[in-house]
């Protein structure tokens, strides 16, 4: 159903030209989980960004490669039909609620716009509609609430507003962007439930980037693990955690030894060194300076992502050539 | 809201009572006007007893609770010079100085708001270049000599406009585009920067991922947020507008209070003078208390505080 192939997305930044995304290719059935997963900075909201096309042209450009949603090449759509599949047949969850919804008007209001645009609705049936989404994403008292501000609800609340908005024109694909990073983790628990509960009622695929593995484990058929704009590791849920084998990956495994650690804070103290900025990358292998396995191959060469296995890819030489 | 309302109200009353009292020992400290009301022969005694007569030999006190006391029961005294009660004669220029600046203000907000979002949405666009570079222009050059040089070309070149006094919508138009055009370049500048910064703000990006149409992004999630700070500083510029419409008046003879307070300085009328600062200085609260009214509507978390 969407399908990413070698995507390249470009920052221009006063010390010159990065890659944020650099040869993704990825792809969702219907109704299928993909986790992304990898550290701060490799470029997942870039690349859920990309697929709806809101990032800020300048300074972003897409340097190269194919976004196919049911089979039309988003990257070749012009912008108005591009703009009719935002909010209606894909829908996004930001990472800050805190941020996200629109301090001046009030909920409701926020929340029609999606029926208005894309369903034609007029104000009371767009209200009406409204107000049943947000009792079926658990806001109690849903009538007053569409009247009350953003200010006027916790973070959950309004993530789960935010979902509503998401799913309001039952979309084919939801872009998940670390939904629950910024919430407490008794609220992080009810909202992923929340978002299968909804997945497996509206039949929703969901691209779900998180930091947590742990909610990779729970939520997800399928994982890419993303490094500085690439993806390193590719498979299915259950072959992943049972047969890790990229060093990237298996440094982010060791890191989760408690359960309500977030793998970010935990990271670093498993893999050697630090992410190293976009601005200067090695040349082979991005992950070659931290790499407990690095061979002179490695520095020189990008590995390419193989398939060691029918549901299992993997960009590196060690596991292919060692 | 009543009740802030009310309260707001009952402000102005304090500020009211603070600025005549520093206006009343400033005008008084200047010196009186006795000198000047007198032929320059007049005796020594002649001054002394115009001094008695007029209560100005009292100490500065005594005199402004004389002053205070006339006020409150709505006698602001009578000018020196016109021989009329003060606040007739500010009433009577007040609707002329209200409509030059409202003229002018509004002026400047229905120019500037358009160009500024166009400039923001179209940064570093030849159109945001020009219209930054015009408004840099507009500001920089002084209303006097832009009142003069619109006079020489619409008055006398071409015979197209009214070159003074007040009257029909042709004599409002010089004016209060000569007063209009700093504060148009000001709001424009101010315009496009709130508006770039509200639109790299998040919720912009999620009215977008809702696939709203981009006119509506910006005209509705944008622009209501935007015109918060504007709201304030437009606020705050009227209420000067009104009092600094001086010069603009001048030049086009415009019969507003300006003038007439300029006038009534330069010949010491002190009850005039002490009664026109003392309304202006109302007016301003009272156009503070609206520009804050409208920013309580557009700022809903701020009612909610004030409600508190
Ligand atoms: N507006 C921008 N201008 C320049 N560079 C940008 C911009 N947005 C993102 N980038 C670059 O893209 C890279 C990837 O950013 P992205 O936000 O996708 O990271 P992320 O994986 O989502 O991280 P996080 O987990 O912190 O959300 C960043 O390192 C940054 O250098
Ligand atoms: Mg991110």
């Amino acid at each position: 159903m969407l399908s990413i192939t070698d995507l390249v997305i470009g920052f221009h930044t006063p010390r010159g030209t990065i890659h944020a995304v650099d040869g993704v290719s990825l792809s969702l059935d219907e109704g299928e989980v993909l986790g992304v997963v990898g550290e701060s900075g490799c470029g997942k909201s870039v690349l859920a960004l990309s697929v709806l096309g809101l990032l800020p042209q300048p300074p972003a450009f897409v340097a190269g490669g194919k976004i196919l949603f049911r089979d039309q090449d988003l990257l070749k759509l012009p912008g108005d039909a591009w703009r009719r599949l935002r909010g209606n047949a894909i829908g996004m969850i930001f990472q800050e609620p805190m941020t996200a919804l629109n301090p001046v008007f009030t909920v409701g209001n926020q929340l029609m716009e999606v029926f208005r645009v894309h369903r034609n609705l007029g104000r009371a049936e767009a209200l009406r509609e409204s107000v049943e989404m947000l009792a079926k994403v658990g806001v109690p008292a849903p009538e007053r609430r569409v009247k009350e501000y953003p200010y006027q609800l916790s973070g959950g609340m309004r993530q789960r507003v935010m979902i509503a908005m998401a799913l309001a024109c039952n979309p084919d694909l939801l872009l998940a962007d670390e939904p629950t990073t910024a919430l407490d983790v008794s609220i992080q628990a009810q909202i992923l439930e929340l978002m299968i509960a909804l997945k497996e009622d509206m039949g929703t695929a969901i691209m779900l980037i998180t930091h947590d593995l742990g909610v990779v484990a729970e939520m997800t058929q399928r994982v890419a693990v993303m490094y500085t704009g690439r993806i390193m590791e590719e498979a299915s849920t259950v072959t992943l955690f049972d047969n890790p084998l990229h060093p990237y990956t298996l440094g982010l495994m060791g890191a989760i030894p408690r359960a309500d650690a977030t793998f970010e804070t935990e990271a670093l103290t498993e893999i050697q060194g630090v992410v190293p900025g976009l601005g200067n990358l090695p040349p082979g292998c991005h992950f070659a300076p931290r790499c407990p396995r690095v061979m002179d191959v490695c520095r020189t060469e990008v590995p390419p992502l193989v398939a060691v296995a029918p549901d299992h890819r993997v960009a590196c030489w060690a596991v292919t050539h060692g | 809201m009543g009740r802030y309302i009310l309260k707001r109200l009952w402000h102005t009353v304090y500020v009211a009572v603070g600025i005549s009292i520093i206006s009343f020992f400033f005008i008084h400290l200047s010196g009186d006007p006795v000198m000047l009301m007198l032929p320059p022969d007049a005796s020594h005694a002649e001054v002394e007893a115009l001094r008695e007569q007029l209560g100005f030999n009292d100490p500065l006190p005594v005199q402004y609770w004389r002053f205070a006391s006339h006020a409150v029961r709505g006698d602001l005294g009578t000018s020196l010079y016109h021989r009329v009660p003060a606040i007739d004669l500010i009433f009577e220029r007040l609707p002329a100085s209200l409509e030059l600046a409202g003229a002018a203000m509004l002026i400047a907000l229905v120019v500037s708001i358009p160009l500024g979002i166009v400039s923001a949405v179209k940064r570093g666009s030849f159109w945001d270049v020009s219209s930054m570079l015009g408004a840099l222009f507009g500001l920089s050059m002084p209303h006097f000599w832009l009142g003069i040089m619109m006079i020489l070309l619409f008055s006398v070149h071409l015979g197209w406009l009214p070159t003074s006094g007040r009257g029909t919508l042709a004599h409002l138009i010089m004016p209060s585009l000569a007063l209009g055009l700093s504060l148009m370049a000001m709001f424009a500048r101010l315009t496009r920067s709130v508006m770039l910064e509200v639109l790299s703000q998040d919720y912009v990006r999620t009215a977008r991922a809702k696939g709203l149409r981009e006119q509506w992004v910006i005209g509705k999630h944008a622009l209501k947020n935007a015109l918060i700070p504007l709201v304030t500083v437009a606020g705050m510029q009227f209420g000067f507008l009104i009092g600094g419409t001086v010069i603009i008046e001048t030049v086009f003879a415009w019969p507003g209070v300006g003038r007439l307070v300029v006038q009534a300085i330069f010949s010491r009328d002190y009850p005039l003078v002490q009664a026109a600062v003392l309304v202006l200085a109302v007016l301003f609260v009272l156009i503070n208390l609206i520009t804050d009214l409208v920013y309580l509507y557009l700022d809903p978390q701020i009612s909610y505080l004030e409600a508190k």
